[in-house]
């Protein structure tokens, strides 16, 4: 019989410890499939986050390491600078991005690092347990805006991939979800083209923001999460490419 | 040269080759020398990193990959980068941090400052660990130790911490350049991607406590190894000496100046200057103190140190402080003139 359908080679043999329905089960198992598809297990290196993804090294058969919360974007630049022939992704959620590491994430984006973030957004604090996060949409309720997010109390939700595409150093931006079989080839589709670009140039940071179901969190039912990403969190973050120079001349390797 | 001049040319001697750093002063020189040279060694990579908190991380980046990293700041910048110095220690992971202190607490000023002793000696950030720190009182000593820092953080795989103030980064004295020995380190930890062997990961979490407490174990056993063998320590005139100040860095340098102008007056003074701030010299201080019963501690803060060398001398003998903090820097007239008024007002 011929096999169709298995584990990607690059995905330790290991019960993920995510939520039932979460989307970061679904983010690690395409990255997986991508460093498979492009034979770069050898050379790849990942940058964990602080959040829950915290021990994705218990499932991606890499070289990893383990960032301070919101500093990933710093050690995949020392990383990257020392050892640029290798691949090198950050993996980060969205109060590590756009909270307390915007500023690391910012400034490597305007120096134009030569790594891939994988930016995990679910418009809430996970781990520590449904907190308002950067990306929380307007009136969604977290355990820190019980009545839901006031813009004039908390601010408004953070646009950080279009912020970045507007830097020089960005080549490659797009915003992508894992709550449907298409979103899902779309995200594997943009995460290959952003993991090829950093693997024939040497300058230009790609971001391949991931919409991110958190049923637990968002106290709804998997499948509710899942629509809630289409019916709801789209208007505000909506998919697509933001920023797409791989092509130009100008960033082409020199 | 400058003593911050010559942090950076012994650092790209002993075979740095990633330094990340930030703005600040009085430590500017060294992050501009670095800019300038590191960009002409192959493989040499220089940022001036968004802050120091960055900086201290990417340090950290570098070093996973196996890189000699370095960074430095000044006091309020170095309470910045403790975050990164806990991971350092965690994940075992060498660098060297260089601290060119300056007045505090807050912004303080911009002025030679020893007020940083416990932030260094204590480990500085959270958790359960210690960094070896280095004081030198020469530019000389500091190019010297700049080397060592880099062996000591590879042999103990280890953030290593130097300790200057303002002056020593500022002041110019003739330095020779020794030969670094050639850089021993298990390449294992590395992270270069798996290649063809078994994937490997840093980590800084270990959510059981039995596995953190097994890690902690491990951590202090490393230290108890570097407290053993690693102490360092200067003796000037202690022979015959019957009181002994303590100082290290700059202050010692002063002190230095008092012994000879307290010679002169007819006081029988040494001194004593730890090398290694932490580990301390406990034992070679507690063995002066079989014969010497008076102390002096002379340091440019309130009196940090002060708490180890009364640790070291356990009550065996007299210990008297003097300090200057906030940035003022006694002269060695001074600092003669009240230990002649102690001395004088004892004998009465």
């Amino acid at each position: 019989m011929k096999k169709v359908f298995g584990r990607p080679k690059s995905l330790k043999y290991a019960k993920f410890h995510y939520c039932p329905g979460c989307g970061h089960s679904v983010a690690h198992r395409i990255i997986c499939e991508v460093i498979d598809e492009l034979n770069i297990a050898d050379r790849t290196i990942g940058v964990c986050p602080a959040g829950c993804a915290v021990i994705a090294y218990n499932y991606f058969d890499v070289d990893m390491i383990e960032a301070a919360h919101g500093r990933g974007c710093a050690v995949a630049t020392g990383l990257k600078r020392v050892i640029p022939d290798r691949v090198i992704f950050s993996y980060q959620g969205d109060g590590d991005l756009a909270a307390i590491g915007t500023a690391e994430t910012f400034h490597a984006a305007n120096r134009g690092e030569n790594f891939t973030i994988i930016f995990i957004n679910n418009a809430v604090y996970g781990m520590t347990g449904g907190q308002m996060a950067p990306t929380t949409l307007l009136e969604q309720i977290s355990t820190t805006t019980p009545p839901g997010r006031l813009a004039r109390l908390d601010g408004y939700p953070i646009h950080v991939s279009e912020l970045l595409a507007q830097l020089p150093g960005t080549v490659y931006v797009e915003r992508c979800a894992v709550n449907s079989p298409v979103n899902i080839n779309r995200t594997k589709k943009a995460l290959k083209k952003a993991f090829q670009y950093q693997m024939d140039h040497d300058f230009g940071l790609t971001l391949i923001e991931i919409l991110s179901q958190c049923p637990t969190n968002w106290k709804m039912s998997p499948i509710e999460a899942c629509r809630w990403i289409n019916e709801v969190m789209v208007k505000e973050f909506p998919l697509g490419i933001i920023k797409d120079i791989t092509t130009e001349e100008s960033f082409s390797c020199s | 040269m400058s003593g911050n001049h010559a942090i950076g040319e012994a650092a790209i001697r002993a075979g740095c080759r990633f330094y990340a750093g930030y703005p600040i002063t009085p430590q500017n020189e060294l992050t501009e020398y670095m800019a300038e040279h590191m960009r002409k060694v192959p493989g040499g990579t220089f940022i001036q990193a968004e802050s120091e908190i960055a900086a201290i991380n990417m340090v950290l980046g570098a070093s996973a990959a196996g890189a000699r990293a370095m960074t430095s700041s000044s006091s309020p910048g170095i309470a910045l980068k403790q975050e990164g110095i806990s991971f350092l220690a965690c994940d075992e992971l060498p660098a060297v941090i260089v601290n060119i202190m300056r007045g505090g607490p807050g912004l303080g000023n911009i002025a030679p400052s020893q007020g940083d002793y416990f932030q260094a000696t204590r480990g500085g950030g959270h958790g359960d660990y210690r960094t070896p720190v280095l004081a030198p009182a020469q530019v000389q000593e500091l190019a010297d130790l700049t080397m060592d820092a880099f062996d000591l953080a590879d042999r103990y795989r280890t953030p290593v911490v130097i300790l200057a103030d303002g002056m020593m980064g500022q002041m110019m004295e003739p330095v020779t350049f020794k030969t670094p020995p050639p850089r021993v380190y298990d390449e294992s930890y590395a992270l270069r991607g798996k290649g063809t062997g078994k994937s490997r990961f840093i980590r800084g979490l270990i959510l059981d406590p039995i596995r953190m407490e097994e890690h902690n174990w491990k951590l202090f056993r490393k230290y108890q190894v570097i407290s053993q063998q690693e102490v360092r320590y200067e003796t000037h005139r202690t022979e015959d000496a019957q009181m002994v100040i303590v100082a290290y860095g700059t202050a010692a340098r002063i002190g230095k100046g008092a012994v000879k102008r307290l010679r002169e007056m007819g006081f029988a003074v040494g001194l004593f200057r730890p090398i290694t701030l932490w580990p301390f010299p406990f034992q070679p201080l507690r063995a002066i103190a079989e014969r010497v019963k008076k102390f002096i501690v002379f340091e440019m803060s309130t009196g940090q140190m002060l708490e180890d060398v009364k640790l070291a001398l356990e009550g065996n003998a007299e210990i008297e402080f003097y300090g200057r903090p906030g940035g003022v820097i006694p002269t060695p007239a001074e600092l003669a003139k009240v230990i002649a008024y102690q001395a004088k007002r004892n004998e009465k």
